[in-house]
């Protein structure tokens, strides 16, 4: 039975919201709802990779849907750095659903069956982004992925909960509605299309300062990139489930939000025209003061998650740089490091709702000596740092060395020295937390604890990610050639 | 002017002094006199206006060439049957008001109903 | 009888009305109703398909020929009103007999289908009519019927409002009567088509002046335009629950229309916007009213006093593109009328099951509602994303539209008022969410059942047709566009 490409990118999407009817309907029965989620997502994961092989191969792969306005189609097409996207989620979807697993039941959650259901809900929203062919139909999905998400962070249903809620969705919905739909207008009447094309859609006579306000109100508009001021969404999310922040926050959600800048900036702007606009560089700085200023929050939270958290609005700020740093280097270093960040974060909080479940801690101050109590969670912790701070054997060192690269290309010394001054940062706030866990000093005494790990399936997910971090290290070129694919014209991913 | 246009002025001051009563009183059934004077007021000016100089009444008749116009008459007998039905209904509301709320004074009306929100 | 389409869009509902009363049981009278308003809609849907493939239709009543006759004139613009108010009218009417048999004492209801169906030829004579005067005769039928809808309230602060608007309302009508009679003094005419060739010569005069503006008042006080509203949240809040949801989606979409059409295709569009500077009054006028109605709505604990600011804040929007003066800027408006009905009908709805099962839309008994009656809290937060406008539901095809048309015109502070609108809307509708779903049931409501099926049927019937249209806009965007086309004298 062959299918054609083109379906398997409808299936891509359309699967997930039917995987949410199967789950809601085998709801009474926990296994099989379970076995709904983990064999759609190995099913999506399946389609994405066959997209992949097609894109390899020089296909170009298309699909439209229906006009929803009057020259504005829903559409989606295969280019590389939507098959970065979508390939990360789409693998990270069956890995989170194996940890959630462990995770819901070790912590008797309520509520799992409305959990995985807007989980499916949200990766369909995921993959659509991913896939968009134009802005218009990434706007859509952007909306409804806020929606969809809403109910997972507000899982608890606790009063926390709920001004947690009312913060994510009101910097989130409040800045893509005043900036970002604005911006979308604005683009559409000014040059005529949404479509992302290579070399940007404004042409040759565009009017700087018009598109340079266009610029700004699309980076403050895609409240998802965390850019300060509108990053406080991440830190409020945090009072979510773990499986919650670790996919969505680390992965789905804020990914989305990095992607679409790095989309719009390689394929609406256009990297030579972001040299000519001149708020290009207001933005950088203000990405960087993101890096620097979300890292010294950082340092003083001792809540694990909601370090994390700032550490991911950080993180973030590095892709940012990379698009706006208009170099090609710069975009392959935002795009890796859309890959890298997620598996290293994924394994970061997985390790944090590991240690919420087995041992019932939440601050960094309790977690002396921890590595003697979980010496898997603590190792795999310690490797998912390096790969945050760019060091080997972590592949962020990649990303890490792409983003110098880029911001030497496009004499950005300043930007340089946050990048280098930020590694130092993610030093000092993540380093400490393994290495106290298993040198925790006079304290305390390695005797005293015995060894009582997370639930086994949280075990298997998080060991997973750890090593696919490393993985990307010795083995990135993949990832590389898709990257470099970005600029080039389609049909020459290669860069041919 | 003011001779010719008399009938202008008539209309005029009826409406304010009816427009006048709507907003400064608050006894309900004043309130709808005076809509009812205002409204009277446009009666009288689109009467006034059909009447044509040395005009007869709008009955065909041998000998007369000009007639009053009779199409405002009509549109009048129209604007008073509505007129009508909505003193009918204010006041009908007025006597409902005055059952449920005890009085039919505007202040403390508002006031009662205040209370309730 | 083809032929006589339009004057029946007009006379079916007109004469069932009286005939109500021959029929004894109410539960006969609202089948009646239903089947009246169900071939209004028929004859709405025809009439639409008629002008949409041979343009115009006219038809002289009794045969007389304008400008002595009375003519009724379809074009695009009515069609498409004709078909929202039926529409609404039929999808309403499907959960009538249900909810007011909690709202209406039963010696009361055959009447309330009187006034229902009064109301509604009422406002199908305003739309298909061809004459000035017919306007306001069917604009006080309507009126009227309303006001004494409005009282047949549970609450006795339903008279207080009725009273309110019955004052109110009649004051704008007299002024548009004052209006007309001025015109008529000019040019000796009644009927829209002749008026609209004979004013331009006598413009200039200062009696013109003073028929537009009593006009253009009159209606903005029908209209609800801030700060002319003072009426419309008392008078929605408390009437009966399918009243309001009728009236929400219908009432103020034909004063809008009445302004459209005086200001376009009777004045002309250049003598409209040059006489009074009414772009500027306008839009400051309609971005006023979002904010301040939107802001009101917040502080409201009283859901259907909410939606009822929520709705003049929706009429800002309306004015604000119908003050941009252009054809994208019509189209918006009139996109934002047909969508607009759509989702308060839809609201108000729900919210009269919601006043059926529990007897009270106070916020605070809303709490543990999403666990209690599921399908009603999901059509409400349908028809709430639908007013922040999140893609895929039809409040985002309006803004789309009128932000284009803001952009188009070089109004760029406009576009960013519009959409910072549309932020206060989530504070207003996520309080209700979040009462419904993070509170648990106040002591005493927590037997609270489902609303039953004639409720839930016509609610998501109004809801899956926000969605629907949402995604398949051709019929809407189309419609609309062809409309201000043809006002603005550009198309067909």
């Amino acid at each position: 039975m062959s299918i054609s490409l083109e379906s398997i990118l409808q299936l891509c999407i359309v699967l997930p919201l039917f995987a949410t009817l199967g789950i809601v309907v085998t709801g009474r029965y926990p296994n099989l709802r379970e076995a709904v989620t983990i064999g759609t997502s190995l099913v999506v994961f399946y389609f994405v990779l066959q997209l992949y092989y097609g894109l390899d191969r020089g296909e170009s792969i298309s699909v439209q849907w229906w006009q929803l306005l009057p020259g504005l189609q829903l559409s989606f097409t295969i280019e590389p750095l939507g098959m970065i996207f979508a390939l990360i989620a789409s693998f990270l979807w069956i890995i989170t659903t194996v940890y959630s697993i462990g995770y819901m039941r070790a912590h008797n959650e309520k509520n799992q069956t409305r959990f995985y259901a807007f989980f499916a809900i949200a990766i369909g929203c995921v993959m659509a982004i991913a896939f968009a062919g134009n802005l218009f139909t990434l706007f859509i999905f952007y909306e409804i992925l806020t929606l969809a998400t809403y109910p997972l962070v507000t899982h608890a249903g606790t009063e926390a909960a709920r001004k947690g809620g009312r913060i994510y969705l009101g910097i989130l919905l409040g800045t893509s509605i005043a900036f970002f739909l604005l911006a979308i207008v604005s683009t559409w009447f000014v040059a005529g299309t949404l479509d992302f094309t290579t070399g940007g859609v404004f042409g040759p006579n565009a009017n700087t300062a018009v598109v340079g306000a266009i610029l700004v109100l699309f980076i403050f508009g895609i409240g998802k990139a965390a850019i300060m001021p509108f990053h406080r969404w991440l830190p409020a999310a945090m009072v979510a489930p773990t499986p919650v922040s670790a996919l969505l926050h680390a992965v789905a959600v804020v990914k989305a939000g990095v992607f679409t800048v790095l989309k719009v900036s390689a394929l609406i702007f256009g990297i030579d025209l972001l040299q000519e606009l001149p708020t290009t560089q207001a933005l950088l700085y203000l990405a960087a003061a993101t890096v620097l200023l979300s890292s010294l929050v950082a340092m003083r939270q001792d809540n694990l998650k909601a370090r994390l958290a700032y550490s991911t609005v950080s993180q973030l700020g590095y892709v940012t740089i990379g698009a706006l740093l208009a170099s090609s280097s710069g975009i392959i270093g935002g795009s890796m490091h859309i890959a890298m960040h997620a598996f290293a974060k994924i394994t970061l909080f997985f390790c944090a709702g590991a240690i919420l479940v087995a041992a019932n801690k939440t601050q960094i101050s309790q977690m002396r000596g921890l590595g003697y109590q979980m010496p898997i969670t603590m190792a795999a912790f310690f490797i998912a740092s390096l790969s945050i701070i760019g060091i080997p054997p972590g592949g962020g060192t990649w990303s890490k060395w792409y983003l110098l690269v880029g911001s030497m290309e496009s004499q950005q010394w300043i930007i340089m020295a946050v990048l280098l001054v930020s590694s130092l940062l993610n030093i000092a706030y993540l380093l400490p937390i393994p290495i106290r866990a298993f040198f925790p000093g006079y304290q305390t005494s390695p005797a005293k604890f015995t060894i009582k790990e997370a639930p086994l399936a949280s075990l298997i997910a998080l060991s997973i990610t750890t090593v696919g971090s490393v993985v990307l290290f010795v083995y990135p070129q993949p990832l590389y050639e898709l990257a470099s694919g970005i600029l080039a014209t389609p049909g020459t991913i290669h860069g041919k | 002017m003011f001779l010719g246009l008399y009938n202008y002025w008539i209309v005029v001051v009826l409406m304010m002094i009816g427009f006048y009563i709507i907003i400064a009183h608050g006894n309900l059934v004043k309130k709808i006199v005076g809509l009812n004077i205002f409204q009277t007021s446009v009666f009288i000016f689109y009467i006034s206006v059909s009447n044509i100089d040395g005009g007869t009444a709008p009955i065909l008749a041998e000998g007369f060439n000009q007639y009053s116009n009779p199409l405002p008459h009509v549109l009048i007998l129209t604007a008073i049957v509505v007129g009508i039905a909505t003193t009918a209904l204010g006041l009908a509301l007025a006597m409902r008001i005055k059952e449920a709320y005890g009085s039919i004074e505007e202040e403390e009306i508002q006031q009662r109903v205040n209370r309730e929100c | 009888m083809l032929a006589h389409l339009p004057i029946l869009q007009v006379i079916v509902p007109l004469l069932a009305a009286p005939s109500c009363i021959i029929l004894r049981r109410p539960g006969w009278v609202w089948l009646f109703a239903l089947l009246v308003s169900g071939s209004a809609f028929l004859i709405s849907i025809a009439l639409l398909q008629q002008v949409m493939d041979s343009g115009v239709i006219v038809y002289e009543l009794g045969g007389w020929e304008a400008p002595w006759g009375i003519e009724y004139r379809i074009d695009k613009l009515n069609a498409i009103l004709g078909l929202i108010i039926t529409g609404i009218s039929t999808i309403v009417l499907l959960a009538a007999h249900t909810s007011i048999q909690e709202e209406i004492p039963e010696d009361r209801q055959t009447l309330f289908y009187v006034l229902y169906l009064l109301s509604l030829a009422g406002m199908l004579g305003i739309v298909t009519t061809g004459d000035a005067f017919n306007v306001f005769v069917f604009l006080e039928i309507s009126s009227l019927s309303a006001y004494a809808l409005i009282a047949l309230g549970r609450d006795r602060r339903a008279l207080w409002a009725s009273y309110q608007y019955l004052i109110m309302g009649s004051i704008g009508a007299t002024f548009i009567l004052i209006g007309i009679g001025l015109m008529y003094q000019m040019t000796g005419t009644l009927n829209m088509e002749d008026l609209s060739r004979r004013l331009p010569e006598v413009a200039q005069t200062r009696t013109v002046f003073t028929a537009f503006a009593f006009l253009i008042v009159g209606i903005c006080l029908k209209l609800a335009l801030f700060p002319l509203h003072l009426w419309l949240p008392n008078a929605y809040a408390y009437a009966p629950s399918i009243v309001t949801a009728f009236l929400a989606a219908t009432a103020t979409k034909v004063a809008l229309y009445l302004l459209i059409r005086f200001t376009y295709s009777v004045f002309g569009g250049s003598f409209s916007f040059t006489t009074l500077p009414l772009q500027t009054i306008f839009v400051v006028l309609g971005l006023l009213g979002v904010f301040a109605a939107s802001i009101t709505a917040i502080y409201q604990k009283n859901v259907k006093l909410l939606f009822a600011y929520s709705s003049v804040a929706q009429i800002g929007y309306m004015i604000v593109g119908y003050s941009i003066n252009s054809t994208a800027g019509l189209t918006a408006t009139l996109l934002h009328m047909f969508n607009h009905a759509l989702m308060k009908g839809a609201l108000f709805l729900a919210l009269g099951a919601v006043m059926y099962r529990i007897g009270s839309v106070e916020l605070r008994d809303f709490h543990g509602l999403g666990r209690q009656m599921p399908f009603t809290m999901a059509a409400i937060v349908v028809g709430s994303l639908s007013l922040i406008g999140v893609p895929l539901t039809v409040g985002f095809v309006s803004k789309w539209y009128l932000v284009l048309a803001a952009i188009e015109n070089g109004w760029w502070p406009v576009a960013v008022l519009i959409l910072l609108g549309s932020l206060l809307a989530i504070v207003y509708t996520w309080k209700i969410v979040e009462a419904a779903y993070f509170k648990a049931p106040q002591a005493g409501n927590e037997q609270v059942r489902e609303a039953p099926l004639s409720f839930l049927i016509p609610v998501w019937m109004l809801v899956s047709a926000n969605i629907y249209f949402g995604i398949d806009t051709r019929l809407s965007v189309q419609v609309a566009t062809a409309a201000a086309q043809s006002l603005f004298g550009v198309g067909p």
